[in-house]
C-alpha cells in the first residue's frame, strides 16, 4: 500500500493539520515508510488463528454507577484560553 | 393499503430507516464518575475525563451496560457477549477529546424486532439492526456573543444508546408508530425516559424513494429530529423533494440534511463532504467488553412485563378487546391503575370506565393517571356499588362526576345525595301506575301496536323516580301492567 500526495493532503485535512505543499513529498515518504514497516505483519500466516484482542487475559474493568467526580469547574476551565463566566468559548461555529 | 406518493410521472413508495439516540437512565456518565443528571450549573457535571485532559482514562459504568442489555432484551434482540469500543474521530468544539467513544464493528446488541400496530389494525414487524453504546457530546450556544460560541460540557460523556432500525418503514405513520412503540418499551424497561422535548430521545431519519419493485435508491439522512410529529413531516417533505429531483432528470446525492419545521423543508448541510470519514479504530484505552451469559439471564429474569406481553395477557385474562388492551398498556401506570380497578370485579366494565369516563375526565382536567383525582380504589368502590345494585349505570355517571369534584368516596356520595337505587317494587308499581294514568293516549297507541313507546314509559318512570329506580324492576313492572 502506498499513499499518493492527494491522500496525504486529505489525511492532513481530516486531522486539521495545516501543511505546506512543499512538505508533501517528505510526509508522503515518511508515511509510506511507516506503512511499509507495518506491512511486514502481512508475511505472518494467521490462517485459522483467533484474533487476539489484548495481551494477557485481563477483562475490561467497570465501575459502579455512582457519582464520584465533577463539581470542579475551576480545574475544568483552567486550560481554557478564553473562558467567559462558567463557559469555554470558541470562535463562533454556526452551521 | 400501502402508502405511496404521486409524482408527475407515476407512483413512488418511500423507504425509511431510523437511528434513535436514547439517553440512558443512570446516575453517572458512561466513562466518568461525573453526574449524568440534567440541568446542573454549566460545566459542573464535568470531570477531567469528560473535558479531555491529557492522561485521563475512561472507566466503563457497569449499570450503563446493564441498561443496554435490558433494552436489547426488550427489543427481542441478540446480546453480543463480546463487544468493543471504538473511537469515532471528528472535530467539533463541544467534543473536547476530538473523538467520541462508540461501538462500531462490534456493538453490544445485534438484530432484533419491534412490533407496531397501525390505525387500521395492521400489525407489522420492524427489524432492529443493532444497538450500541456511545457518549453524548456537550452543548454549544451560539446566541450569547457576536463572535464566540459558548460551550457547556455537562452532557459530554453521558451514555447514549443508538438504536438502528432496518429500512423496513414504508410510511410516515409507520415511523410514528415505531417511535411510539420504541419509547413505550424504553419507558417500561426504565432504561430511557423517552422525553423527546428534552432531547433524551432524538432521531436521525434515513429516507429514499423508489418505484414499486425497484431496489433501494440513494438515501439522505435528516439529522436530529426531536419530535415524532416532526419525524413524520420530515419524511413526507424529504420524499417529495427527492421525487421532484428524480422526475426532473436529476440524481439524489447521498448527504446529510436538516429539517426546518417552520418552513416545512429540508436543507443540505453542504459543508459535510468528509462528514462520514470518521476513521474509526479500536479505543486503545479500553479492553473488549466481555459479559457473562449468566448475568444476561439474571437481567432478563428481572425485566418487567413488556407492553406486548401485557396486552396479550389483558386480552386473555380480562376478556377485553384488543383495542382496549392496547390503550390500557400504553403506559405502565395506566395498566397498573386498570388492574387495580379490575381485580375481583367485572373487568370489561372496569375497562369501559377507565378508557371512557376516566380518560375523558383526565383530558378535561389536564391531569395524568399518576395524579388522577379519582384513585383506582375509589373507582373500584363505585363499581362495587354497581355490582351490588346499590346504584344503576345512570346514577353511576352522576356519582362519578361528584367524585371528580369533591374527592368523596362513591358510598359517601350515594349516602349524602340519597341516590340509593329503589328496588322496592311497591314504590315502582305506584310510579308505573301514575305514569300510565297520565299518558292514557300513549297507552292506547302502545296497545295498538306502537311497541317503540315502551322506552318512553321506562323513561317517564325513571324520571318520576329521579333516576334511582332499578331499571330491571321497572321493565318488569311495565310489562306486567301493559
Amino acid at each position: 500500500m502506498s499513499l499518493d500526495p492527494a491522500t496525504v493532503r486529505r489525511i492532513a485535512r481530516l486531522a486539521r493539520i495545516g501543511i505546506d505543499e512543499s512538505d508533501l513529498p517528505a510526509l508522503q515518504g515518511e508515511l509510506n515508510g511507516i506503512l511499509g514497516w507495518v506491512e511486514q505483519l502481512n508475511e505472518v500466516d494467521v490462517e485459522g488463528v483467533t484474533p487476539m484482542v489484548g495481551t494477557g487475559h485481563a477483562a475490561l474493568r467497570t465501575r459502579d454507577d455512582v457519582v464520584t467526580d465533577g463539581n470542579c469547574r475551576d480545574a475544568v476551565l483552567s486550560n481554557a484560553p478564553d473562558a467567559v463566566g462558567p463557559f469555554y468559548t470558541v470562535p463562533k461555529v454556526v452551521e | 393499503m400501502s402508502y405511496t406518493l404521486e409524482g408527475k410521472t407515476g407512483t413512488w413508495e418511500i423507504v425509511v430507516g431510523l437511528e434513535v439516540h436514547a439517553q440512558v437512565i443512570s446516575h453517572s456518565k458512561l466513562f466518568s464518575g461525573a453526574s449524568a443528571s440534567y440541568g446542573g450549573e454549566p460545566n459542573t457535571h464535568v470531570s477531567l475525563v469528560d473535558a479531555g485532559f491529557p492522561g485521563m482514562l475512561p472507566v466503563l459504568n457497569q449499570e450503563c451496560v446493564a441498561q443496554a442489555i435490558r433494552t436489547g432484551l426488550g427489543l427481542r434482540a441478540r446480546i453480543n457477549l463480546e463487544s468493543r469500543f471504538d473511537r469515532k474521530n471528528y472535530f467539533y468544539a463541544d467534543l473536547p477529546t476530538g473523538y467520541q467513544i462508540s461501538q462500531f464493528t462490534h456493538p453490544i446488541v445485534g438484530e432484533g424486532t419491534v412490533e407496531i400496530e397501525l390505525g387500521d389494525g395492521t400489525v407489522r414487524h420492524i427489524g432492529i439492526t443493532r444497538l450500541h453504546m456511545e457518549q453524548d457530546a456537550g452543548k454549544s450556544m451560539h446566541d450569547q456573543d457576536p463572535t464566540r460560541s459558548f460551550i457547556d460540557l455537562n452532557r459530554a460523556g453521558v451514555a447514549l444508546m443508538e438504536i438502528v432500525s432496518e429500512p423496513d418503514i414504508r410510511s410516515p405513520e409507520e415511523a410514528g408508530a415505531y417511535l411510539r412503540k420504541l419509547r413505550q418499551i424504553l419507558r417500561y424497561l426504565g432504561t430511557c425516559d423517552g422525553n423527546m422535548e428534552e432531547g433524551s430521545m432524538r432521531a436521525d431519519v434515513n429516507v429514499s424513494v423508489r418505484r414499486a419493485g425497484e431496489p433501494f435508491r440513494t438515501r439522505c439522512e435528516i439529522k436530529n429530529v426531536n419530535s415524532i410529529r416532526y419525524v413524520m413531516h420530515a419524511i413526507e417533505v424529504e420524499a417529495t423533494r427527492q421525487i421532484e429531483v428524480w422526475e426532473g432528470g436529476g440524481e439524489v446525492d447521498q448527504e446529510t440534511r436538516l429539517f426546518d419545521p417552520s418552513r416545512n423543508e429540508t436543507r443540505s448541510l453542504r459543508s459535510k463532504e468528509d462528514a462520514h470519514d470518521y476513521r474509526y479504530f479500536p479505543d486503545p484505552d479500553l479492553l473488549p467488553l466481555v459479559v457473562e451469559q449468566a448475568w444476561v439471564d439474571e437481567l432478563e429474569r428481572a425485566l418487567p412485563e413488556l407492553p406486548d406481553d401485557k396486552r396479550d395477557r389483558f386480552i386473555k385474562q380480562y376478556g377485553i378487546p384488543r383495542y382496549d388492551a392496547s390503550v390500557l398498556v400504553a403506559e405502565q401506570a395506566i395498566a397498573d391503575y386498570y388492574e387495580e380497578v379490575a381485580r375481583g370485579r367485572d373487568a370489561r366494565l372496569a375497562a369501559n370506565w377507565v378508557t371512557g369516563d376516566l380518560f375523558g375526565a383526565l383530558n378535561r382536567t389536564g391531569r395524568s393517571i399518576q395524579d388522577s383525582p379519582i384513585s383506582a380504589q375509589a373507582l373500584g368502590g363505585m363499581l362495587d356499588l354497581m355490582a351490588d345494585k346499590t346504584i344503576n349505570g345512570k346514577i353511576a355517571k352522576e356519582v362519578f362526576e361528584d367524585m371528580l369534584e369533591t374527592g368523596d368516596s362513591a358510598a359517601d356520595i350515594v349516602e349524602r345525595k340519597g341516590l340509593k337505587q329503589v328496588t322496592d317494587t311497591g314504590a315502582i308499581d305506584a310510579a308505573v301506575a301514575d305514569v300510565l294514568a297520565r299518558n292514557a293516549d300513549k297507552v292506547e297507541e302502545y296497545r295498538g301496536g306502537k311497541d317503540r313507546l315502551f322506552g318512553f314509559f321506562v323513561g317517564q318512570v325513571m324520571k318520576a323516580m329521579a333516576g334511582k329506580a332499578n331499571p330491571a324492576i321497572v321493565n318488569e313492572a311495565l310489562k306486567k301492567v301493559l
